[in-house]
């Protein structure tokens, strides 16, 4: 693997070191003979900037067995080399790293898929990298070969790593016949996002219809069934254990006890954070608890027994529409002493 | 085999950040200290390790020489790489019999660039450098191979560490602390601090060994082996060729009571260990490491040397018998140099 120019050649561009005199080797009169400077003044920090670039880059010539690769990854192929005891080098060398025997002039087209052998995770890549958001570097044992290839991986999250992943070449469109035509490797396809969306128009019935009038007033209201004497919270047309219809309204207070609960770690538009708690609230004088939100209080000091208190929007915020449960907000603890259940 | 010995060795107090001095100015002390040391003033061969890279200039070694003083013309060599091998090659010299003496010496100046840029540019042009594969991410490759256990590398560090702020020339390093990955799997404090340094070493023959030095470091064996340079092509969990190169040492022919290991990474001692202690050289009474090593203070270029000449400081000042100074370059412990030290 001959280089056009030995690594000496890179060092002259544009005189920054062959003549360093005007920027850095005279500081005779500034730092190096501090005789010179007068007392007092301001020490000058000798530092100048100095890059180290081979304008164009070097040319480099690739020989058979790289340029064989790089034409084929030009064409958005990977091919490995044989070597003499039958193993396929990818990339390939032009010898055997096992024995230093040349390779044989067999190529094996291998891949495109490949398994991740091991990983590392950079979270923030440097400029020279080959993805500009967090990636891993990856050993990836292409389908077919007998050795690892070297490269990155574009999985989104060091999560999605692990040994065993299978992954695939994601290419340029334009190749030049470079190890950087393969922008990345990308994890295997082995899930789908499904979008879920219909529309509906709702209409309440009648009973809801009733007790959302009643809190589009400040008002809850409920119903005491007139053959058991069960009070329902919300109100409703008929009672569910007796089946006789409920003429019965009542209103209840806002005021009430939390039966049992559920913390939520997914978001949910009606509540203030997550997580949030949804709890069965007995309110006082029914002998149903109703569903609503727990707020103004951590999740983990949520409990059964716990006393709260509806907390209703401030009335100028009230829903234009009457039939909305939105005028309460959540119940937030009230700070009596916990309810026996 | 011509008997040859380590008989001075010395070293800068290396310096995180740059301190303003060239890189002859930087030489020049050590190379006054060995010659104090060893009352030679000449030396039949002279041979250092630097990389150019460091410095962004093309021979920029051949300034160094201003420190040794090369007129009337010295025989005189260089190698680019870490200066163990020079010491190597300086080792070989001798063999041929017809000069007694050689100086050695390395240095680096990592201050002045961005290590990651440099340390990719050591890499294979097709495959590798292309990627912007810099030090730490193919460092951590080789941590992930091997399977990291967090308690183990954290104690390496602590102890290396310890060790540094112990040692005059080594960083003031604290206890490792926080849980930010730089390349997971490896903390940032898992990398070698890089240091502004230089070190230099004094080789002399038989009899000449013994007439400047009261106990001589004799050089049982030295042997360097590499691997393949490509990442893919080899199993990076283990280091074949330092374990060759410890065989073909001689290593493990008997107890090793200090051994100075070129450790860049945290994960590369017990890689190390395991390839060194083949043969049983290793043992709960082998100290590792007990200036710091790499990982208090990493002169890049000199770092190397320095293993050989903390090893061989034990064996001539008396509290060693038997010493193992191990160097190491190229990607993932790629080669690998062994020099056993003997009084």
């Amino acid at each position: 693997m001959p280089s056009e120019a030995p690594p000496g050649a890179a060092a002259s561009p544009g005189g920054a070191v062959a003549d360093p005199g005007g920027t850095v080797a005279d500081p005779g009169g500034t730092v190096a003979d501090p005789g010179g400077v007068p007392a007092g003044d301001p020490v000058v920090d000798p530092v100048v900037d100095h890059v180290l670039e081979f304008p164009g880059g070097y040319t480099r010539t690739t020989g058979p067995v790289i340029g064989r690769f790089l034409t084929e990854l030009r064409d958005a192929r990977i091919v490995g080399v044989r070597t003499a005891d039958g193993r396929v080098l990818v990339p390939p060398l032009e010898y055997d790293p096992a024995t230093g025997e040349d390779v044989t002039g067999e190529f094996a087209e291998v891949g495109p898929a490949g398994t991740v052998q091991s990983w590392a995770w950079v979270g923030a890549p440097r400029p020279e990298h080959p993805l500009a958001r967090p990636f891993a570097w990856a050993l990836i044992r292409l389908d077919g070969a007998d050795t690892a290839l070297v490269h990155a991986v574009d999985a989104g999250d060091a999560r999605a790593m692990r040994p065993g992943l299978r992954v695939r070449p994601r290419w340029r469109a334009e190749r030049t016949g470079h190890i950087t035509d393969i922008e990345s490797f990308v994890p295997e396809v082995t899930k789908i996002v499904s979008p879920v969306r219909a529309e509906y128009r709702l209409r309440p019935g009648r009973a809801l219809t009733r007790f959302l009038e009643g809190v589009a007033r400040g008002v809850l209201l409920g119903c005491r069934c007139g053959s058991c004497g069960k009070v329902y919270m919300p109100y409703r047309l008929s009672c569910p254990e007796c089946g006789v219809a409920i003429t019965e309204e009542r209103e209840l207070p806002d005021t009430g006890t939390v039966t049992t609960f559920a913390i939520n770690n997914l978001p949910d538009p009606r509540a203030p954070e997550v997580p949030f708690v949804s709890a069965y609230i007995l309110l006082d004088g029914a002998d149903v608890p109703l569903i609503a939100l727990v707020g103004d209080v951590p999740a983990h000091e949520v409990r059964q027994g716990m006393r709260v208190r509806a907390v209703w929007a401030p009335r100028q915020e009230w829903a234009p529409s009457p039939l909305s449960m939105s005028n309460i907000k959540w119940f937030a603890p009230t700070g009596e002493p916990d309810a026996e259940l | 085999m011509r008997e040859v010995a380590v008989v001075a060795f010395a070293q800068t107090r290396h310096s995180a950040v740059d301190e303003g001095l060239s890189e002859p100015e930087l030489i020049l002390p050590v190379i006054e200290e060995v010659r104090r040391a060893s009352g030679l003033r000449t030396f039949g061969f002279t041979c250092s390790g630097s990389c150019d890279y460091l410095a962004g200039a093309p021979f920029s070694f051949v300034s160094a020489l201003d420190a040794v003083g090369a007129w009337p013309p010295i025989s005189e060599s260089h190698v680019e790489m870490d200066a163990a091998w020079a010491l190597y090659e300086a080792w070989v010299r001798l063999q041929h019999g017809d000069v007694d003496s050689a100086l050695v010496y390395g240095f680096g100046k990592p201050s002045q660039g961005d290590l990651h840029q440099i340390m990719t540019l050591q890499l294979d042009p097709y495959y590798l450098a292309p990627l912007g594969l810099d030090h730490v991410s193919y460092a951590a490759l080789q941590a992930s191979a091997r399977g990291t256990d967090r308690a183990e590398l954290d104690e390496i560090v602590r102890r290396s560490r310890a060790a540094g702020r112990a040692n005059p020339y080594a960083l003031d390093l604290p206890d490792p602390e926080g849980d930010a990955f730089e390349v997971e799997p490896l903390r940032p404090y898992d990398v070698a601090a890089p240091a502004d340094g230089a070190a230099a070493v004094v080789l002399a023959a038989g009899d000449l060994a013994r007439s400047v030095c009261e106990r001589p470091a004799w050089i049982t064996g030295i042997a360097h082996c590499m691997d393949s340079h490509y990442l893919g092509m080899r199993d990076l969990a283990r280091s074949a060729s330092a374990a060759e190169a410890a065989r073909a040492a001689g290593a493990g022919k008997a107890q090793v009571d200090v051994a100075e290991l070129h450790v860049r990474f945290s994960h590369e001692e017990p890689i190390l260990r395991e390839a060194l202690g083949l043969d049983g050289a290793f043992s709960a009474a082998t100290e590792v490491n007990p200036s710091g090593g790499p990982l208090a203070a990493d002169p890049v270029m000199a770092t190397g040397l320095i293993r050989i000449g903390e090893a061989a400081r034990r064996v001539i000042d008396g509290t060693a018998d038997r010493a193992l100074g191990h160097a190491a370059s190229g990607p993932c412990l790629q080669h690998n140099l062994v020099a056993v030290l003997e009084g």
